[in-house]
């Protein structure tokens, strides 16, 4: 492992990744290597997951073709350096900042999109002119053999690698130098991440997760309330069943219309899943057993079980949990404390919709708010009174396939962000360049120091010029 | 009378938690999110400049012995400018930023907001003690932040004063100072803060990120490195000595994070560096260096055992040009210059932030980027002196470091366009100008959707019509999309 890592910071020394032909070719590669291995793909990730191809091409294939494809046609931008304007008091002079890669980084992914959350922090490293060692989880074991045979064929080997392992092979990374980690994955393991990353004052970018709300407001039709539920199913059990960090983990109400939109769910749940667990489809399943387990748990409190309305049916064997629906399970209930993570989707009634603000504001920064309603009023308040990564307006996912908003969270759910140039910036280092001549010289710069030229560099850092006037002609009193 | 006989109460974890407490039931009620707000906070720092100016001199003279003008123009001159540009673009910077949509998302609108992050925990250090305290304290402002300030104990004078100016000029139930050393910081560190804004060094800087992870705190570190300075021939060299000199005994007698570390020139021309070193420095400062009143003192008998560690050990002391005079007494070192120091030696190992000014020489001007490079450590600051073009461009491209300067030193900092921060060792994060705005923000995403146009491919059940459309869709062409409607395949 050293020795990768040695060669990773051998090639970088080197000056190759620099060039933006390089960085070009490498995601051109990476571009062909998704196109031409779409169906491996889709076989990796059916057996990891159990999700569909077009599950599996929307958010993975799809998502990561969309990402290289801008970052090739903004790279010559991104690179080149910003013009940073200075004053008259310094000219003739010339300023910059001037993008640099940071070195060797080291790109944690999880399990749930494994082939996106390694892929596309990949493009942004890749754009930025570094040299990459990927750490794909574990708990994806087909995506990963995939990442790992494939990318070498591909990519440039001694500047792009993969590692396999578990825990014990990411606790040795970390004791490694690094000159960037960027980490997908829980809080828990964030902070263990950033704890390592201290000891080299490594800069680190986390993505981590929370308790994503979903705000239903009444619409002004029930056209549109038929939109917003599909969009809230899509939101919850489309994304890998519920297993995704910014899926939706709970719904929040007026009690007057929980009960026709609990129907509309319903409703919408059988036409795009099946009627019942045995005939589910379209849908991903629990990853593992420990993950499942976990999930059951929350069931097993009986005063959450009492609250499903729907759903509930858990098949240990096909790791298999069929789409529930909770109304006002008890919100001291684990279910209502912990990330759930998967798909069960707690619905809690308020008096008053307005309420959802204080109720989101209990718990901890979470990665997105989605909020579905019209009321302008409304709107913004939810946008100054809580704080999240981001807020969605009237759908859900969405925000994660736009390349001109930041993705990122804030608080416990991370800090930080990736996305079209975002991804470029996160792996670069601006550096500041200042170009100055030999003439003019400004005297009072200099000591020994006296009243003249206090007064003299009192004005000048007002950029006072016609006060410097004065006081070279002898006209300006203190 | 009563407050005079209160024994000085301890500041531990629980008054730290008391402290956080307060301050957040303050930004939760909103009362630092206001424009208005944040305009009074930082028209009251410009007030309590103007009408205190003689005592922060003082303190600044009392800590560092610092000359007038020094404290006047790099310290407060620099922070009224940064407190003048908030409040004059403050407006502008807490407008949201609209994104532009394409076509996957269609149709939408998209905005990116800042919003302050909440409480936000400000160390600063000893050597520009006023400035580093309250310049990134106006970016918090600027931002909405509630704060706490804790100044160094190694600036005893500036710390108090700062208390005490803070208290009496600012909103004290959204901006405190505490005051103490590593107790009272541990203290600090232990609490769940929503950013740190570290100025310091790497030692401490790792401690304080350690501590940030616990809580998962973002953090920004401002520490400092070997700035080198690369003299090439064929200057003018008045000029570049007088530089070099501004920006190493100029700024606070070399205690400054960004002043010229060492110096790296060739064998052919060192001779003539140093003669015009030793002339201009006369010219600053007078013929007995060590009693110049335009030259700081070193701060304290620590630093100042550390600096003539360094200056006294064997292979160094033989290498003095010029100075090398010390008055423990007043905690006084001349401007010393070595000559050909060799790379092993302790001065060329860790960070001079003094009076010390080795010279390494290389054959070919070309070599100094290799000793640069070599060090493994990326500095806060590098400068170069020369009119060679190619040259330049080298510089620019191959020596990283946090910011760079062609033809001066230190100057950068001034410049409020320009990002003021490091990279690798030397830290993470700028400020300055908007950057110190930005550094304080947290950018919030905001798409806004309707409820028209629903792509029903994005729902189950999945069909292969749905994967043809879906991928036109991801690749945002409107003719692909079109063909993939009418039921054509893709290629």
């Amino acid at each position: 492992m050293e020795g990768s890592v040695a060669e990773l910071r051998e090639t970088f020394k080197s000056g190759r990744t620099r060039s933006v032909a390089w960085r070009k070719n490498q995601l051109k590669a990476l571009l062909d290597l998704v196109n031409e291995n779409e169906e491996s793909i889709f076989k990796a990730l059916h057996q990891d997951l159990g999700k569909d191809p077009v599950e599996s091409y929307r958010d993975e294939v799809g998502v990561i073709q969309k990402s290289v494809s801008y970052s090739l046609s903004c790279l010559d931008k991104w690179v080149a350096p910003k013009k940073g304007e200075l004053p008259l008091l310094f000219f003739p002079a010339k300023g910059q900042v001037l993008p640099e890669p940071l070195g060797v980084v080291l790109i944690f992914s999880s399990w749930n999109f494994p082939i996106t959350l390694t892929l596309d922090p990949l493009i942004g490293a890749i754009s930025a002119g570094n040299t990459v060692l990927l750490k794909p989880s574990e708990l994806a074991p087909a995506s990963l053999s995939f990442l790992i045979e494939t990318i070498p064929l591909y990519l440039d080997n001694k500047a792009i690698k993969v590692i396999g392992g578990g825990a014990d092979v990411g606790e040795r990374l970390l004791k490694l130098k690094w000159d960037k980690i960027f980490f997908t994955g829980s809080p828990r393991v964030g902070r263990l991440v950033m704890t390592a990353a201290a000891r080299y004052l490594t800069p680190v970018t986390l993505e981590l997760g929370g308790k994503c709300p979903a705000i239903m407001d009444a619409l002004s039709s029930p056209s549109k309330t038929k939109v917003a539920a599909k969009r809230i199913v899509g939101g919850k059990w489309g994304p890998c069943t519920g297993q995704a960090c910014i899926a939706i983990d709970y719904l929040l109400v007026e009690d007057k219309i929980a009960s026709t939109l609990i129907e509309l769910l319903k409703k919408t749940i059988k036409r795009f899943y099946g009627e019942n667990i045995k005939d589910l489809k379209s849908i991903s399943r629990i990853v593992n057993k420990h993950q499942l387990q976990r999930l059951h748990n929350f069931l097993k409190d009986p005063h959450v079980a009492a609250s499903v309305v729907y759903g509930g049916s858990v098949n240990e064997e096909k790791l298999v949990i069929e789409p529930t629906i909770l109304l006002d399970p008890p919100l001291d209930s684990e279910i209502m404390t912990e990330e759930i993570f998967g798909p069960l989707l707690p619905i809690i009634t308020l008096k008053n919709i307005e309420e959802s603000i204080e109720f989101i504001n209990s718990k901890p920064n979470p990665l997105v708010i989605y909020a579905f309603t019209e009321d302008e009023t409304f709107k913004k308040r939810i946008l100054s009174e809580t704080s999240s990564g981001a807020v969605t307006f009237n759908d859900s996912m969405v925000q994660f396939l736009s390349d001109t908003l930041p993705f990122g969270g804030v608080g416990q759910s991370g800090f930080g962000r990736y996305h079209g140039k975002y991804s470029f910036d996160t792996f670069s280092h601006e550096k500041a360049v200042m170009h100055r001549a030999f003439f003019p010289e400004l005297e009072p710069r200099y000591p020994p120091w006296n009243d003249f030229k206090l007064r003299f560099l009192k004005l000048a850092y007002r950029f006072d010029y016609f006060g410097i006037i004065l006081l070279l002609i002898g006209l300006k009193r203190s | 009378m009563a407050s005079e006989m209160k024994e000085k109460e301890v500041f531990d974890s629980e008054s730290a938690k008391e402290l956080v407490k307060e301050l957040r039931a303050s930004f939760v009620a909103g009362k630092t999110k206001s424009y208005e707000w944040r305009r009074t906070q930082l028209k009251a720092m410009l007030k309590m400049m103007e009408e205190n100016e003689p005592q922060i001199v003082a303190a600044l003279r009392d800590d560092l012995s610092k000359p007038e003008l020094e404290s006047s123009i790099y310290e407060i001159a620099m922070l009224k400018n940064s407190c003048r540009l908030a409040l004059k673009e403050m407006k502008h910077w807490m407008m949201p930023e609209k994104a532009k949509t394409s076509l996957t998302t269609f149709p939408s609108s998209a905005e990116i907001v800042s919003e302050p992050f909440g409480v936000v925990l400000v160390i600063s250090a000893w050597n520009y003690p006023f400035l580093l305290s309250l310049d990134p304290v106006v970016g918090a402002i600027a931002a909405g932040n509630a704060i706490v300030l804790k100044p160094s104990e190694i600036a005893p004078a500036t710390a108090s004063l700062l208390a005490k100016l803070v208290s009496n000029y600012l909103d004290s139930s959204c901006i405190k100072v505490v005051e103490g050393a590593v107790p009272e910081t541990s203290a600090l560190l232990e609490q769940k803060w929503d950013k740190i804004f570290y100025t310091g060094n790497g030692r401490i800087a790792r401690i304080v990120m350690a501590a940030a992870a616990k809580h998962l705190t973002p953090v920004l570190l401002e520490l400092g490195g070997k700035s080198p300075v690369i003299v090439d021939s064929g200057i003018n060299l008045q000029v570049a000595t007088r530089r070099i000199i501004a920006g190493k005994w100029g700024c606070n007698n070399g205690q400054a994070c960004i002043s010229p570390d060492y110096v790296i020139t060739t064998k052919d021309f060192a001779l003539k560096l140093v003669d015009s070193f030793k002339c201009e420095l006369e010219r600053f400062y007078g013929k007995n260096l060590l009693e110049s009143k335009d030259l700081s003192r070193i701060v304290n008998s620590n630093h100042f055992a550390r600096l003539l560690k360094l200056l006294d050990e064997d292979k160094v002391s033989i290498k003095i040009v010029h100075g090398g005079e010390r008055d423990k007494t007043n905690l006084k070192i001349a401007p010393t210059i070595l000559l050909d120091v060799p790379q092993d030696s302790l001065i060329m190992n860790e960070e001079i932030f003094g009076p010390l000014l080795p010279i390494i020489l290389v054959d070919k001007v070309e070599d100094s980027f290799d000793v640069i490079n070599s060090s493994g450590t990326k500095p806060l600051a590098a400068y170069l002196f020369t009119n060679n073009k190619k040259l330049k461009e080298k510089f620019v491209a191959t020596v990283s470091a946090g910011g760079l300067v062609v033809n001066d030193t230190a100057v950068h900092l001034a410049e409020h366009t320009l990002p003021f921060g490091g990279v690798g060792d030397s830290g993470m994060g700028a400020y300055h100008g908007k950057f110190s705005f930005d550094a304080f923000s947290h950018k919030k995403a905001v798409l806004y959707r309707g409820f028209a146009c629903d792509a029903f491919m994005r729902y189950p059940p999945y069909t292969s019509g749905k994967l043809r459309l879906l991928q036109a869709l991801l690749g945002g062409s409107i003719l692909g999309i079109i063909r993939a409607l009418l039921g054509w395949s893709k290629a």
